[in-house]
């Protein structure tokens, strides 16, 4: 674990890999050092920002250091309502663009594309890009797919899409390079309610085939 | 209900609050008033609770009518047109504030006593400009409504405080995450010249300009979250210096963290200035 500075008001914790990220971001968000204001994981990286009327980076760098992570896939005992360890199921109508070209990618046929993506629990393990947009891993999908080589201006509201190892679903529309393989009619993202993003880091989250999505 | 009718706007007038911190983790910035100083004065002034809705305007041209008797101050950049500046000040109905071009500085801040009663989106009243939370920007001819006024007014004709600096300006920044990712030439590039601030600014980031920063590795690093004050260097070598409405996640590495005390005076920054980073 590397601590690097980040100003007055936050550091960025540096772990190895995206599974050490998921552990630390589950036991501080499980129980955040007092005077913290946002915990962000990334996928290296955790950044903890303060208010300094509060506490001290100091004192932060202290409470993290002498944090116990949890193992990447232990959920959340105590609900706490941070996101950690809540199961989502997101009916998806797999027929996105991309499908057969991701099969071809992968070697396999569209319906082991769906079959394997629908069979593997996955986690969200941080968000960014967009609100409510998060980047879901799985150790059920073992394999990366590359972006496409000309990004879409415009992917609508509810695609569900693979990059690299992750898998994610655009909470509204914009541009975007992922692969989409299908879609889904569910409200990923909701300013009027609370938490507004259905998916937050921590989430479990299962694909269900649905072609009425 | 008081109202104030909205006669023109400038170039861009935003409702702004402090913001929604802690919700980061869910891709939502924090936004709220960039020069929080001056914010947190004008709603003092005013004996609002210091995160009331005010309004930040950007290079003047806001025009309010009052509908009826308001106390309204402003604060931040001082704008021609003879409103009394950092000194709370009664506008009698039917009368109009009418805002021009500032001297010095960028944002002025309007808070009326009582506050601008707008509909909180996820805690917050802030436009946030990246992501288009919150309330759209003011338009010609909407009425705001004024809340009802919480305390007494405090006992103070003018605030002594002084205008943001026209001309060259000096910030104090501090080592970033990755400063290991650049040379110790990039470094004494970046604490060792005068930064031009570039009309490409908002109230997401200033886009420096001056001579590019080399870097010592063209790696690619994974995205990682910051806050305001960052400096990252994308590939142009030119320095993006992160404001309130910063995107929660970058991908390019972050060389130097300004203060953030003085990150308040860089959202006064306009255009054509020169600031220097020193440590």
């Amino acid at each position: 674990m590397r601590i690097l500075p980040c100003g007055t008001t936050a550091i960025l914790v540096e772990v190895a890999d995206l599974e050490a990220v998921l552990g630390l971001y589950a036991a501080l968000a499980a129980s955040p050092p007092p005077g913290v204001l946002d915990i962000v994981p990334a996928a290296r990286t955790v950044l903890l920002v303060i208010d300094p009327g509060l506490t001290s980076l100091g004192e932060v760098e202290a409470a993290v250091r002498a944090t116990r992570p949890r193992r990447g896939a232990e959920p959340a005992s105590d609900g706490t309502g941070d996101g950690t360890g809540d199961r989502v199921d997101v009916p998806v109508a797999y027929d996105g663009e991309d499908l057969d070209d991701v099969a071809r990618l992968l070697g396999w046929d569209a319906a082991d594309v769906v079959r394997r993506h629908a069979d593997a629990e996955w986690t969200v393990a941080f968000s960014g890009f967009a609100p409510g947009f998060g980047y879901l891993v799985s150790p059920g999908w073992p394999v990366d797919v590359p972006r496409r080589s000309a990004p879409r201006t415009r992917v609508p509201s509810g695609a569900v899409g693979l990059a690299g190892q992750f898998s994610g679903v655009y909470p509204r529309e914009s541009p975007g390079g992922w692969q989409l393989i299908g879609r889904t009619a569910i409200t990923l993202f909701d300013p009027a309610r609370e938490p507004a993003a259905l998916l937050r880091p921590g989430t479990r989250v299962r694909f269900v085939p649905d072609g009425t999505a | 209900m008081r109202v104030l009718r909205v006669l023109a706007t400038g170039p861009l007038t935003t409702v702004q609050d402090l913001g929604r911190p802690g919700r980061a983790a869910t891709g939502i910035g924090r936004s709220g008033a960039c020069d929080r100083a001056s914010y947190r004065l004008a709603n003092r002034l005013v004996g609002n609770p210091e995160d009331a809705p005010a309004l930040e305007v950007t290079y003047g041209g806001l025009g309010l009518r009052a509908e009826s008797d308001v106390v309204l101050v402003t604060t931040g950049a001082r704008c021609s047109g003879g409103f009394p500046h950092n000194a709370p000040t009664v506008l009698r109905a039917g009368r109009s504030l009418e805002l021009g071009p500032p001297a010095s500085g960028l944002r002025t801040y309007v808070a009326v006593r009582g506050g601008f009663a707008v509909e909180p989106v996820l805690g917050s009243c802030s436009t946030d400009t990246l992501s288009g939370l919150g309330p759209a920007p003011l338009a010609s001819g909407a009425a705001l409504a004024v809340g009802t006024s919480p305390g007494p007014l405090p006992a103070i004709d003018v605030a002594p405080v002084p205008d943001p600096a026209p001309g060259d300006v000096t910030v104090q920044v501090l080592e970033g995450p990755r400063r290991d990712r650049f040379p110790d030439a990039a470094w004494a590039a970046l604490v060792g010249q005068a930064w031009t601030v570039t009309t490409h600014s908002d109230r997401v980031g200033i886009r420096l300009t001056g001579r590019p920063l080399a870097r010592s590795t063209e790696d690619e690093l994974p995205s990682e979250g910051m806050v305001r004050g960052a400096l990252q260097v994308p590939p142009s070598g030119l320095p993006v210096l992160f404001l309130a409405d910063h995107p929660v996640t970058g991908g390019y590495p972050v060389i130097a963290y300004v203060v953030d005390a003085d990150v308040d005076r860089c959202a006064q920054l306009r255009p054509g200035q020169r600031v220097s980073l020193r440590t």
